[in-house]
């Protein structure tokens, strides 16, 4: 059920920028539109582009967003998992739990 | 019956012309159960607009126009195996039961729908899916909540049902108001109600700041109001909580049904009787506690067409879509939203209803 639903109508996730546009959902409270746009403009694309897994595999790599564990072989020194989370969290001005959790255990100041 | 036409008898003559009577095609399409049945395109539209009709008198709230029953039609009288929106119009799926041991563990399992069923949300669970039994198995999945945010790039968030009725006896401390409304004891059931409801706020509230203090990005209060009013006022109580001490943090909250059960009758939520609370009522009381994200549900008819149920779904939540100031994410699972109540729910009924949400109402996700 859940693959049907990704396929008929889901964004796609971190295959493009849905967890993107769900974190602005989640912590800002934005309506889909307003946290595609916001989202977009952040990443400098359109936003179609932010459903659009050729075009968002570059966008990522380019900010260090973190790509498939499948691509990130190919891309063995870019961001992946909490590294990426470091780095959505600054590009889309947002608190990430995890991160701010990980800087202040590790006595990490950025 | 419709088309009237002309035909020619094996053994006639060319100028033997014959009046028949051709049927209406069938179209393969689902009934709530998820039995394969087929039907015209007259008996899905008859439905469609049976479907919305009884929505429309049942909550009160307006029928679909005839350009939305026309969409319907478009969408459901087809025998395509699958439907799906057009590119651009995807929207983000916060699927809940998306972290526990189905893989194998529950990293697998989440970092498989990360990475291959590709959801925008993904969320840690355990089966038992009750905020008072977490709260004895809390330390272990705040543990695996922490692992998860090392594995994960996805929002990952924690879900279960506030599930009131675990706290009426055997299974809980307070007196059982299923057997004490039968007996007339009215004030004791809704004072049980009401006292088990104050310790459900605490427990959604202990199990949360173990889960937000792990590294979760959002907290899940789902088939909220399955136990009745009170389930969803203590429900709407531990939003506004936890909105208080985390301003960041996702909260969502999806519901049961589409109406909330007076299992108490006249508590209320800032002057609000919570009892028959229909999803637009709902979604502003959860608006004013603070969730992120409101779930609106419809239940399925398990005796009418897929058909049927998605016109009754939708007539029922498109008075939430006109006043929503936060994301809805509309409950499109097993038995729920127009998906057939089954085990291995069909796509071409999964995706047709998915279709149905996002260009009917516009949906934020689901």
């Amino acid at each position: 059920m859940e693959g049907a639903h990704a396929h008929a109508a889901g964004m796609g996730g971190y295959r493009t920028a849905g967890d993107l546009v769900a974190r602005m959902q989640m912590a800002r409270r934005m309506r889909l539109g307003e946290a595609k746009r916001y989202v977009a403009d952040k990443l400098g694309c359109s936003v179609r582009d932010l459903s659009d897994p050729v075009a968002m595999e570059t966008i990522r790599v380019d900010h260090g967003l973190g790509t498939l564990a499948c691509t990130s072989a190919v891309h063995p020194a870019e961001p992946g998992m909490i590294e990426a989370k470091f780095n959505i969290s600054e590009l889309l001005d947002v608190p990430i739990n995890s991160v701010a959790r990980f800087k202040d255990r590790v006595g990490l100041q950025r | 019956m419709t088309t009237g036409t002309v035909g020619y008898r094996p053994d006639s003559g060319p100028d033997d012309v014959l009046e028949v009577m051709l049927l209406e095609p069938k179209i393969p399409t689902r009934m709530g159960d998820g039995a394969l049945v087929e039907m015209t395109r007259s008996e899905i539209k008859a439905d469609l607009e049976e479907g919305t009709q009884i929505a429309a008198k049942k909550a009160k709230v307006a029928e679909l126009t005839q350009d939305e029953l026309d969409h319907l039609l478009d969408i459901y009288a087809s025998p395509a195996r699958f439907a799906a929106v057009d590119i651009g119009d995807e929207v983000v799926l916060s699927n809940d039961g998306t972290g526990t041991k189905y893989v194998g563990s529950v990293g697998a399992d989440l970092q498989t729908y990360e990475q291959v069923v590709g959801v925008d949300i993904v969320e840690l669970w355990q089966t038992d899916y009750s905020y008072k039994a977490v709260k004895t198995n809390v330390h272990h999945e705040a543990q695996w909540m922490k692992m998860a945010q090392l594995l994960v790039t996805n929002p990952v968030q924690y879900g279960a049902m506030p599930d009131l009725g675990r706290y009426s006896a055997p299974d809980g401390p307070f007196p059982n108001w299923s057997e004490l409304l039968p007996l007339g004891k009215i004030d004791e059931a809704r004072r049980s109600q009401e006292e088990a409801a104050a310790v459900l706020v605490d427990d959604i509230e202990f199990v949360a700041d173990h889960l937000v203090a792990a590294g979760a990005d959002g907290i899940d209060m789902d088939t909220t109001g399955a136990a009745g009013d009170c389930d969803f006022l203590a429900a709407l109580e531990a939003c506004e909580r936890l909105r208080a001490k985390y301003p960041d943090l996702g909260i969502e909250i999806g519901m049961a049904g589409e109406f909330v059960i007076g299992m108490h009758g006249q508590v209320t939520h800032r002057g609000t009787r919570l009892a028959g609370l229909w999803p637009k009522a709902q979604l502003e009381l959860v608006q004013q506690a603070g969730a992120s994200i409101f779930g609106p549900c419809v239940n399925i008819n398990t005796g009418k067409s897929t058909a049927w149920n998605i016109a009754r779904a939708i007539t029922i939540i498109k008075p939430c879509m006109e006043i929503a100031e936060i994301p809805i994410h509309v409950n499109v699972g097993m038995g729920v939203g127009g998906v057939p109540t089954c085990a291995y729910p069909p796509a071409d009924a999964t995706s047709r209803a998915a279709k149905a949400f996002v260009e009917i109402l516009r949906i934020d996700g689901y």
